[in-house]
């Protein structure tokens, strides 16, 4: 009979699902503390310092809607992805895993425009509080986008030769995750001013 | 020589209906239709809509994504109970902090450095927005 090894992380299913999954799960909760803890810290600085409105009033909202747009689209994308996967088409799982990867190239040449533009009005790190949370959270998140996007191009490689489809259900899920975390950034610092 | 059969976890497991393309394009254009409203909303100026629209609507948005995208609503029951009880950590945390930071003075105290830093700050703002007009 023949033998090969599985990774671990595709068969072995104490919890009912397959241990990849559960700890991709486990990944998100755990990132949403982190995001989630710097989102209520934003919060209570919001509604103690009234004066932030004033610093909020000087992001761009298309800046910040246009990459909304284009992160949600990329979800679309990814989901697709994963389905092509399911059926255990490797080769349009590829395509649309690429995709996904120009969407987030895309997102973050948009912030780096965005970016540079109020640097260059002055609007830095140090300016002051808002901007300090400004771009500790955008940086932040946008770190993520990178790191999808370098999962996402490992993952492609072996999907292209058939292998490994599960995983791309796995950076499905972090790339929808990075996408929820912008959609409640986007409200608070491109909308309430 | 000794051989073993493993078994293969199936791609998918979730426990429901599967969509197809269609499907969630049509989730797709409703996460559209959604972020016009959250952008067309808080032009109104009206406090109750901004926060209905911006802030409403984002929750929404993520439940939308969470449920059909990441297939939580198909997804073993416990991970959601662990999600949750990650949201409910960052609430704690909100709850805790929240009253001490939200006050400027008590019966016997003042809080004289934030008093100060919100002078600087508006200082800075008016600056910062005079180079900016500059630029």
């Amino acid at each position: 009979m023949a033998t090969y090894a599985q990774p671990i992380a595709t068969r072995r299913r104490a919890s009912g699902i397959p241990t990849g999954r559960l700890a991709m799960w486990w990944l998100l909760g755990s990132e949403i503390v982190i995001f989630g803890g710097l989102l209520m810290c934003y919060l209570l600085f919001r509604h103690s310092y009234d004066h932030w409105h004033v610093a909020a009033s000087h992001t761009n909202t298309v800046f910040g809607a246009v990459n909304t747009f284009v992160l949600l689209t990329s979800s679309l994308l990814v989901v697709l992805a994963h389905q092509a996967a399911e059926s255990k088409q490797g080769g349009k799982a590829f395509i649309y895993l690429w995709l996904t990867i120009g969407g987030g190239l895309t997102f973050l040449m948009i912030k780096s425009v965005e970016w540079t533009m109020e640097i260059s009005k002055g609007y830095t790190l140090p300016s002051n509080l808002f901007w300090s949370f400004y771009y500790t959270a955008a940086g932040i998140h946008a770190s993520h986008v990178i790191a999808g996007m370098v999962a996402m191009a490992i993952v492609s490689f072996d999907v292209l030769k058939g292998r490994n489809l599960q995983r791309v259900e796995l950076v499905g899920l972090y790339w929808h995750f990075v996408d929820i975390v912008w959609i409640f950034l986007f409200p608070l610092l491109y909308i309430a001013k | 020589m000794a051989s073993t059969t493993i078994a293969h976890a199936p791609q998918d497991d979730h426990q429901g209906p599967h969509h197809g393309p269609g499907f969630y394009v049509k989730i797709w254009a409703l996460l559209m239709f959604l972020l016009i409203v959250s952008i067309l909303g808080p032009m109104l100026e009206h406090p109750m809509l901004t926060l209905i629209t911006a802030f409403g609507v984002a929750v929404v948005k993520a439940v939308i994504v969470a449920g059909y995208f990441m297939h939580l609503k198909i997804e073993k029951r416990f991970i959601t109970y662990m999600l949750l009880g990650m949201l409910a950590m960052v609430g704690l945390f909100f709850a805790g902090t929240a009253a001490d930071i939200h006050r400027l003075q008590g019966t016997n105290w003042v809080n004289v450095a934030r008093f100060q830093y919100i002078e600087k700050s508006l200082e800075e703002i008016k600056k910062l927005g005079e180079s900016g007009e500059h630029h």
